[in-house]
């Protein structure tokens, strides 16, 4: 159907109230209202009207999009302000292209070739001034999955909105349908929860429910004491590790101390990743501490917590092979174990003790 | 509308175990049967608890790609996914019966029809001899060929090794190869002696599982001898204590799988129109056709 036609037939059923744009059919012809204009028109002179950017907006909002109340609306919705800024502001900056960004991507909104239309592009937001013909480009949504499986030195993520989206690809030329389930695929699910936490009715799930919940070998997570929720939260949650603002908590009224994080979308409840990882920090947890007495020079202190921190913060790629003044160098590290480590672990102190009485018996402790 | 949504396991470690679900679904996905068709999984995204919300349909059909009747769909599938008035005993099943019952979940206003497993569908017994298919490249078989079809044993759930039994004993009277028998990985018939069981010059084995990982990759072609170590590789077929092993690997990467999906929506009264006839036309013999 013609933007002229939709116009017409809309005007003479409910009217339209829509972004600015109002037109309603009285008795003398057609109230046509925008911010601009206030006329009352022959359905001819209406039909001239079709090409007003408030028409082709409700236009593309209403018969291309439509979809009320859904979260793939209110997303397309946001990315160009929709909700705030009026229709002329949101055309000049599609003439150029208006870019948001949601967790690692860039979205950029452009005009389409129909009246109205919107286009979509979607990339990493690095890559976001790259040309697109040094990219990859791909016009499927599906290819998304393969795509974002594994990070740019091929490590498969298991979490999705971990912040270590590959680089240098582009889904280009993308519908406001095929745009939303790209996103879904990288990040799945976030515009759904994102769209409910806007709505007020974001459904969080905290910790001692999601621990009472498992069952098989995920029965045990509920052991896992306060603070070690605490630190779990602080390994795998934070912004640095994980791209969804974590809404959930110990319990409704027990907060964790640990930052939220800034996401643009809401975490609503543990994850399996972070269920799994408890599992392991629970029975972890469970060992009593010992004290083992060994020495090291204040520098060897100082390198084990380096090589510590490096792991923690995935540093250990970044330090170079003959930087030797960083403590998590390679040949430090190399030089370390060579000095103070030997087949009963570190400075030759054994993990069990009891197990290695007569000094021959490796245990059975691993 | 109406939405499809294929749930499977996933892993946090292997990639290629949501594989056969991302397959499947984009088969369906072309078949046109439905509005919307989503992948979820338990170990990854979206998941079992997030992915109801993502549909716009208010009609969802739910198949689980999971081989038996068990702990996944009895317990974690509908806990997760809030069907909170799911009772296995609705199923009415001994194990391999699981049709389908419609419920509510409880987070969104939806009528969710929660299937039974693709795996235990009477129609898997003709992908597991497609998968023979695909494997030998043959179309017939004939007295000299026996199939094996493995599976993990009771050790984790007691109907697993009932639907092995149940696949085997549809094979076998289908009279489609000399011998049939079931395999277990960790109980007697063990795999590891498959040869034992078979007087036929060859075996086709092939494992139920829905997608390949490691007991499938690396486990199952050293117990039986194909090789001492899954990294070096193995023939198919291969030559063991006198007997040809074609080994094909899981059965759920089988494209004619996608049927069995959508045939377990169609059975809870999914109107799928001709897509079943469509979506079998098109996997029946897709691998064996692309010289696989
Ligand atoms: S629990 Fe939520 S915030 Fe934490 S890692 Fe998982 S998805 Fe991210």
């Amino acid at each position: 159907m013609s933007v002229a036609d939709a116009l017409v037939d809309a005007a003479d059923a409910d009217g339209i109230d829509f972004d600015g744009l109002t037109v309603a059919a009285g008795d003398d012809g057609y109230q046509f209202r925008t911010p601009d204009t206030d006329a009352v028109l022959t359905a001819a002179d209406l039909r001239e009207h079709a090409d007003s950017p408030y028409v082709t907006n409700w236009y593309y909002w209403e018969h291309d999009i439509g979809g009320h109340d859904t979260p793939r609306r209110a997303f397309l919705r946001w990315l160009e302000g929709g909700d705030d800024r009026p229709v002329p502001e949101r055309y000049d900056a599609l003439d150029s292209g208006h870019t948001r960004h949601w967790g690692e991507l860039a979205v950029t909104v452009t005009h389409g070739d129909a009246a109205g239309s919107r286009r979509y592009d979607v990339r990493h937001a690095d890559d976001v001034d790259a040309d697109t013909d040094t990219l990859a480009t791909y016009t499927d949504p599906r290819d998304a999955r393969e795509l974002v499986k594994h990070d740019d030195d091929d490590g498969y993520r298991p979490l999705s909105t971990a912040p270590s989206l590959p680089h240098g690809w582009a889904f280009t030329d993308l519908d406001g349908g095929a745009l939303v389930d790209t996103i879904d695929y990288v990040y799945p699910a976030t515009v759904a929860n994102w769209h409910r936490e806007r709505e007020g009715s974001l459904d969080v799930d905290h910790w001692a429910d999601v621990a009472d919940r498992q069952t098989g070998i995920y029965g045990i997570v509920s052991d896992l004491d306060e603070d070690a929720l605490e630190w779990a939260a602080e390994a795998c949650c934070v912004d640095s590790q994980c791209l969804k603002r974590r809404e959930w908590d110990r319990d409704e009224d027990d907060a964790l101390d640990v930052p939220r994080g800034d996401g643009e979308f809401p975490c609503r409840e543990p994850c399996s990743l972070f269920v799994a990882a408890a599992r392991k920090f629970t029975t972890l947890e469970r060992e009593d501490t010992r004290e083992y007495t060994f020495e090291l020079t204040p520098a060897e202190k100082e390198q084990i917590e380096d090589i510590i921190g490096a792991v923690a913060d995935d540093r250990t790629d970044d330090i170079r092979e003959a930087d030797v003044y960083e403590g998590a160098n390679r040949y430090r590290t190399r030089f370390l174990r060579a000095k103070r480590m030997d087949d009963h672990g570190l400075s030759g102190t054994p993990t069990y003790p009891e197990d290695h009485d007569d000094d021959g018996d490796d245990g059975d402790h691993h | 509308m109406q939405a499809l949504v294929i749930v499977g396991h996933g892993s946090h470690l292997n990639p290629g175990s949501s594989e056969p679900a991302y397959t499947h679904a984009d088969t369906i996905r072309e078949s046109g049967a439905f509005d919307e068709v989503r992948e979820a999984f338990w170990k990854e995204e979206p998941s079992f608890r997030n992915v109801l919300r993502t549909l716009e349909s208010d009609e969802v059909y739910v198949v689980p790609l999971f081989i038996s009747e068990g702990y996944f769909t009895e317990q974690v599938i509908p806990r997760e996914l809030r069907l909170d008035d799911f009772d296995p005993d609705d199923w009415d099943s001994d194990g391999t019966d699981a049709d389908h019952v419609t419920l509510e979940a409880d987070d969104v206003e939806k009528t969710i029809h929660y299937c039974g497993p693709v795996g235990t569908h009477d129609s898997m017994s003709e992908v597991i001899v497609q998968r023979a298919s695909s494997v030998t490249g043959r179309e017939e078989f004939g007295d000299d060929f026996g199939l094996a079809v493995v599976g993990h044993g009771t050790e984790r759930n007691e109907n697993s090794a009932k639907a092995i039994y149940y696949h085997a004993d549809q094979i076998r009277e289908m009279g489609v190869f000399g011998e049939v028998q079931a395999v277990f990985m960790d109980e007697d018939p063990e795999v590891d002696d498959v040869t034992d069981f078979f007087d036929t010059a060859d075996i086709v084995v092939v494992p139920l599982f829905v997608s390949d990982g490691f007991h499938t990759q690396e486990d199952i072609p050293e117990d039986m001898g194909l090789t001492d170590d899954y990294r070096t590789g193995y023939d198919i077929p291969t030559a063991v204590d006198g007997h040809d092993i074609w080994y094909s690997g899981a059965v759920g990467t089988e494209p004619l799988a996608a049927d069995v999906v959508l045939e377990r929506a169609a059975d809870a009264g999914a109107p799928v129109g001709d897509a079943v006839d469509a979506v079998r036309e098109q996997t029946r013999g897709a691998n064996a056709a692309a010289g696989d």
